[in-house]
């Protein structure tokens, strides 16, 4: 009832975009966090801490734009993420170290392999297309593992970051923050605009009803391709941010387990929302950062025995909370907060 | 010379596409019949090596540990099936990926806790060990060729189930038109538990039989998972006869293809190359194969639902 | 007579031994409003999908505007103006009322894989949806979640979505399915609107709404087409009493 009663009341022209409340709070939080991370003695760890958090928002966010507006739940995202990492790693075992050159390729890399994955799973519907990325996915962890010239299985150390134009300045941990925010933001900017535009509107459409879609003349399978492909160069963008917060690669960046990861990190935010993602991407890295700790605190009246065992194993404890949340937490984080969503 | 390893290699992708089976016969009906997709499979795989692991060190007899171990994976399905997944089928695709990606996080930390992160072995029963002779100067373990008799008997025994008895008829039907069945006024609670705990049974199966011949370890369901899934999907979802040839092409292709690729592409390729680029395709043959099934045919070889 | 805007030659569809539709010839010209009547399983729903392009004949031809469009899937014969809706109500349930129609508009006006702009609050395409919208009597609910509507109401929605895409031909599965005695009185009012702007292809089992309507009739039983002609002419067709004896009385 009040929800008719509020759709009614809106006026024909939709009302010029209000200052939203959460993504102001997060990017605000988010600005003023490394001045906050000086004054903590412990600059070093918070700063990088928070460029996980970064990095993984951007990946989930890129996951959300055809996930949460395209109701396609694609299994192998992380093979983005490694494509950008590895033209990181690659770019730099053959001298070119400028991010410059290096995020264009990673981009362009990104883009082809969503291109050519992203033809032939798009062909498929629901379960099949979650497997068929998964097994992309899985394609692309074995040919990593398989790059011996590149590390193999152990994966690769990178010299040093990549440089920015010539210079070295993403070495210094507040610019490499500072670099991450901007991109984290562009994108975030960027995919607002798109789920608005025309574009969004026709991938919203045929998430709803795909054949109402084909019936008034759109064919959903170029839109969901473009917003794959789209989405695709935005988690590649995240690898190459990974791979210089990390200073490393290796196939574990493309792990079904960490497609997985993404998946969750997107539900627990709250589909759809965009910063939703960010929000759970947060959320997921701090409670797997922090829960060892908060188990540590919690089981103090065990022995201490016990209570290192406990801290060794929080896995089982977060697999449980993992479930627990799928079963009760819907909606996400996005839909426990007032006026968290919006569509 | 060739030849000798050629049928080596057949037989082992054999051997490895009957385990693939057992291990998709369970995840294909479930998917089939209840539209469940069940992540924490492979960790049932895994679970049934573990239990084989404990019940051989503490019998000292791996026929009796194998008898311990079937009923124990098959409770332990049932297990998980009341306490969670129950809750999930009526849920979409995506929480069901997503609780039951939980399930893997805590059983593969929960086997390290109790067993240790260091992998296991398990003795390969006395009067299967050894090799022997199957042709001129080839010899293939004897333990190797017992489990594929194994695979093939159950694939008999599970094709004897599903299309002569009144269960099996249920579980078809189910896999074709579920609401159909639920209409005929059967009780589906039943049904799903039959089936779920007969395919954890099936995976532990898979594990039990695998455990002396590879390191019994945490996480070691996870990849095979993918495989299985790859099965089905080749196979087409809810079709028996499908994960079976679907199986038995994996394993083949995969394992020949992962000592014949260099050989192949040693003809348009020179020897250094060649085995480099062999390497690195081999691992991705399979999902390259899966592709271009699924390009040609969406729903797989064999789709069971119309 | 003017040219024939939709021509199908010797349709046929079967579902294994099943034969739904069998040897369907029709001729639609433009300006007509056609009704396809027949007892319930004649295969009527199935003739709109092999029309519009959902489900592929198993034989025939179908000619539209001039071109055979056969082998054509259902979103390119929406582009070539052929507009169809469904017997369950197909709307978008998560969009506004407008914004279900606005999409209808976006496809036939410029290009939809514009990334950039508010799409919300184009007026090039709110305009000529509010209008759609005013057409079918839902203007002032333009607002309104389409899965909050009435069914009634989504029925009107429907027609105002294809009649957005400005179509040449308008095939309607069934349009008073399911509304009461009131809603189905409205939406027949708004199709006599529409008979002046478009061609209209319509099945229905609403006969009183049917006769009152349609210029011409054709009665399809079985799958096969027993008879074409003006309302009059059906009405007074043996055959076509015959098929409907025990059926329901002919108004």
């Amino acid at each position: 009832m009040t929800d008719i009663a509020r759709m009614q009341s809106a006026s024909i022209v939709p009302p010029a975009p209000r200052i939203e409340r959460v993504p102001l709070i997060l990017f605000g939080a988010l600005a003023i966090a490394p001045f906050l991370a000086a004054l903590s003695g412990a600059e070093g760890y918070v700063l990088s801490l928070l460029c996980r958090v970064m990095i993984f928002g951007l990946a989930a966010l890129s996951l959300d734009l055809i996930l949460g507006y395209g109701a396609l739940v694609s299994f192998g995202h992380a093979a983005f993420l490694g494509i950008g990492g590895y033209a990181v790693g690659i770019l730099a075992s053959h001298g070119m170290e400028d991010a410059l050159v290096q995020i264009p390729v990673a981009l362009a890399a990104s883009g082809l392999f969503a291109a050519i994955t992203g033809t032939i799973s798009l062909r498929t519907k629901g379960v099949y297309f979650i497997m068929i990325t998964l097994a992309f996915g899985q394609m692309l962890f074995f040919l990593a593992t398989s790059l011996a010239a590149y590390g193999g299985d152990d994966g690769l150390t990178l010299p040093s970051r990549s440089l920015l134009a010539g210079t070295t300045i993403l070495k210094n941990d507040r610019v490499f923050y500072g670099f991450c925010f901007i991109c984290l933001l562009g994108v975030y900017v960027l995919a607002r605009e798109i789920v608005s535009s025309r574009f969004g509107r026709v991938l919203r459409g045929a998430k709803e009803n795909p054949t109402r879609m084909e019936a008034i003349g759109f064919h959903p399978f170029r839109f969901q391709l473009l917003a794959y492909v789209i989405s695709g160069m935005m988690a590649g963008l995240a690898g190459v941010l990974l791979a210089n917060q990390a200073e490393f690669i290796s196939p574990s960046f493309m792990t079904w387990q960490r497609s997985g990861e993404l998946i969750f990190m997107v539900v627990l935010g709250g589909l759809g929302s965009l910063h939703g993602a960010i929000v759970g991407a947060a959320a997921f890295l701090l409670l797997e950062e922090f829960l060892p700790e908060i188990l540590h605190l919690a089981s103090f009246m065990l022995s201490s025995d016990l209570q290192s065992r406990l801290v060794e194993n929080w896995k089982m404890v977060f697999g449980p909370v993992l479930i627990l949340i799928v079963l009760f937490v819907r909606g996400g984080i996005m839909g426990l907060v007032p006026g968290g969503r919006h569509d | 010379m060739t030849a000798t390893l050629l049928l080596i290699q057949a037989l082992n992708g054999l051997q490895f596409g009957l385990i693939l089976f057992l291990i998709a016969a369970g995840l294909t009906l479930v998917f089939g019949v209840m539209d469940f997709i069940n992540l924490a499979h492979g960790v049932q795989y895994m679970v049934g090596a573990y239990l084989v692991a404990a019940f051989s060190a503490w019998t000292g007899n791996f026929g009796l540990a194998l008898l311990l171990a079937l009923p124990t994976a098959l409770a332990f399905g049932l297990l998980l099936e009341v306490l969670i997944f129950r809750h999930l089928y009526d849920r979409d695709h995506l929480d069901q990926v997503l609780a039951t990606f939980g399930v893997i996080v805590f059983l593969n930390q929960a086997v390290k806790f109790i067993w240790g992160a260091a992998p296991l072995n398990v003795p390969v029963p006395e009067i299967f060990s050894g090799s022997i002779e199957i042709t001129d100067g080839l010899l293939y373990p004897v333990y190797r060729l017992v489990i594929i008799a194994a695979g093939l008997a159950v694939a008999l025994l599970l094709y004897v189930l599903v299309s002569r008895t009144r269960v099996g008829m249920l579980v078809r039907a189910g896999a074709t038109n579920p609401q159909m069945v639920s209409a005929l006024g059967v009780n589906i609670q039943r049904l799903f538990m039959v089936v779920f705990g007969f395919g954890a049974m099936l995976a532990g199966f898979a594990g039990a039989m695998v455990a002396p011949i590879l390191s019994v370890e945490p996480g070691m369901g996870d990849n095979i998972l993918i495989l299985a899934f790859v099965v089905i999907v080749i196979g087409g979802i809810g079709s028996i006869r499908g994960a079976f040839l679907a199986a038995i092409l994996i394993g083949l292709v995969d394992t020949v293809g992962r000592s014949f690729a260099p050989n192949i592409l040693r003809f348009f390729l020179d020897p250094a190359t060649a085995s480099q680029t062999g390497r690195a395709v081999a691992p991705m043959l399979i999902y390259i194969f899966m592709a271009a099934v699924l390009f040609f045919r969406p729903s797989g070889l064999f789709p069971a639902k119309r | 007579m003017t040219k024939p805007l939709l021509e199908l030659r010797n349709l046929r569809k079967n579902y294994g031994a099943l034969i739904v539709t069998d040897d369907v010839s029709l001729s639609v010209p433009e300006g007509e409003v056609h009704a396809i009547i027949g007892p319930n399983g004649a295969g009527k729903t199935t003739l709109i999908h092999q029309i519009s392009g959902l489900a592929p004949s198993g034989s025939g031809q179908v000619l539209f505007d001039g071109q055979d469009i056969t082998g054509l899937r259902l979103h390119e014969r929406a582009r070539r103006g052929l507009a169809r809706s469904f017997q369950i109500t197909s709307v978008l349930p998560g969009f506004s009322a407008l914004e279900n129609v606005a999409l209808a508009v976006q496809a036939r006006s410029g290009s939809s894989y514009r990334l950039f702009g508010n799409a919300a609050r184009e007026p090039d395409l709110n305009g000529p949806a509010m209008e759609c919208l005013n057409l079918v009597g839902l203007g002032s609910r333009s607002h309104v979640l389409a899965g909050l509507l009435s069914h009634g109401e989504k029925r009107q929605l429907e027609l105002a979505i294809a009649l957005a895409t400005e179509p040449k031909l308008l095939l309607l599965d069934e349009p008073l399915a399911g509304t009461g005695h009131e809603e189905s009185r409205r939406v027949v009012e708004v199709l006599r609107r529409l008979r002046s702007r478009t061609t209209i292809l319509l099945i229905e089992h609403d006969m009183e709404a049917v006769f009152s309507l349609a210029d011409r009739i054709s009665v399809l039983v079985y799958g096969r087409l027993i008879a074409t002609g003006t309302p009059e002419q059906i009405r007074h067709n043996p055959e076509v009493r015959a098929a409907y004896l025990g059926e329901e009385e002919m108004a």
